[in-house]
């Protein structure tokens, strides 16, 4: 269901952070945003993206060559080897900006900056 | 001198034109380059030095539209190497053997590559690197070598150096060899005569072609300041997937094509993405490299020749 969820995400094309399955998951201590990162021509689309605490980042690659993720400094765990329409997940809760890049490609870079969870997308 | 004086004349090319495929032959004399304009496999009937094969950028389990038949293509490649009329020396591959250096894809190249016969002296590509504990390359092909594979042999007098710049990439970087290697390298080629011929290889381009693509080795420049002493410095390189030439000094910079799918010209596309052209001129744009020494006449030749003219 948490998978549908993220899908449901993508398939609004989110540019940015989203609200999903906010009410069916009120009381569920999984994350309750969501964000979409697309990988295009060997670049990340957007290429900063600002999201709550609590949000699921997930790239997919659309390339038609393996992309792989991996954060400077190792802020967040190194994605595998992305081949074409593959995704990768990972949460943010540590409010904080992160550097990433492509681990293939390295002049591929991205950012995300996580702020606060305050606001409508917390549940309290 | 002039080198047609001591070389391969044009007129010899000509009558040389025995084999299928055309390239450009390029012959190196005091440094300076000259072309001695397109013609077929001209080098294999006279050569009495040593000749060796440059294959690159296999891309084992590559299936996307740009080649749907990635092995396919390896497989002319190397029948080409088989049927060729003088059995080189050796081969080096210079890396990315493999698309996702999964097992399979790797056995795949071994099965194809080993059909030529030829001992292959590899080095890897980033796509060699992508299994979670990045040991299947080191495993199969790092006997002997150091560090993440790097390593160094002779042949007929030729001193040959296989470098490692796909491993810890930096951010917004190039191709990366790091201190650990430069610091062999530099101790490698120290004790050595200035007048010892010197091929390198490695995967991406230690020259910079185009940092907007990554196409260059961020600490390249240091490498080749240990080798400024030498005359004859060859460096070889694969990644860009097409053929691209330059000479500066004693040192010639060559790529190779892929046999798998070629890659746009710097900047020509959005991205250096696989490029998908007419099905009939996708062999034009794969082949291999040959590359000739003849001794006692400072002479380098390097023919790049497609699967198909």
């Amino acid at each position: 269901m948490l998978r549908s969820a993220i899908s449901a995400a993508l398939i609004g094309a989110a540019v940015g952070s989203v609200l999903a399955g906010g009410v069916l998951f009120a009381q569920a201590q999984i994350p309750a945003a969501a964000a979409a990162v697309g990988i295009d021509n060997f670049t990340f689309n957007p290429q900063t993206v600002t999201v709550k605490a609590g949000t699921t980042v997930t790239w997919t690659n659309r390339d038609d060559i393996p992309h792989g993720l991996a954060a400077t400094n190792n802020a967040f765990k190194r994605s595998q080897a992305l081949d074409t329409d593959d995704s990768f997940s990972f949460t943010f809760t540590t409010p904080g900006t992160y550097q990433y890049f492509c681990y293939i490609h390295p002049h591929m870079t991205g950012t995300i900056v996580v702020e606060a969870a305050t606001g409508s997308n917390t549940t309290p | 001198m002039s080198d047609r004086d001591d070389g391969v004349n044009r007129r010899k090319v000509l009558e040389c034109m025995t084999w299928v495929g055309t390239g450009v032959l390029w012959t190196i004399s005091g440094g300076v380059p000259h072309s001695l304009g397109i013609m077929g496999e001209a080098m294999a009937a006279d050569a009495k030095g040593l000749t060796f094969l440059q294959i690159s950028d296999s891309h084992m389990g590559f299936d996307k539209p740009a080649n749907p038949n990635a092995r396919g293509t390896l497989e002319e490649a190397v029948g080409k190497i088989i049927a060729l009329p003088q059995k080189p020396a050796f081969m080096i591959h210079t890396g990315d053997i493999s698309h996702l250096s999964k097992v399979s894809e790797f056995d795949d190249a071994d099965r194809i590559i080993s059909q030529s016969k030829l001992d292959v002296h590899y080095v890897p590509g980033e796509h060699d690197f992508l299994d979670p504990d990045q040991k299947l390359y080191r495993d199969r092909y790092g006997r002997g070598t150091k560090g993440a594979g790097w390593y160094s042999f002779d042949a007929n007098g030729v001193h040959f150096i296989g470098l490692v710049n796909v491993v810890d990439l930096k951010a917004g970087g190039l191709g990366n060899l790091g201190d650990e290697q430069l610091e062999w390298l530099e101790a490698d080629v120290k004790g050595r005569s200035a007048s010892t011929p010197i091929v390198v290889f490695a995967h991406i381009p230690l020259w910079t072609v185009y940092p907007e693509w990554g196409w260059g080795t961020q600490d390249g420049a240091q490498a080749l300041t240990y080798l400024k002493k030498f005359g004859s410095v060859t460096v070889l390189n694969g990644h860009i997937h097409q053929v691209m030439q330059k000479v500066e000094g004693n040192v010639t910079f060559h790529t190779a094509r892929s046999t798998a799918f070629p890659q746009p010209a710097p900047g020509a596309a959005p991205s250096p993405g696989p490029m998908k052209v007419e099905d009939d001129k996708l062999r034009t744009m794969l082949g291999t490299a040959s590359i000739t020494f003849k001794q006692n006449e400072k002479q380098l030749a390097i023919i790049d020749t497609p699967l198909k003219s």
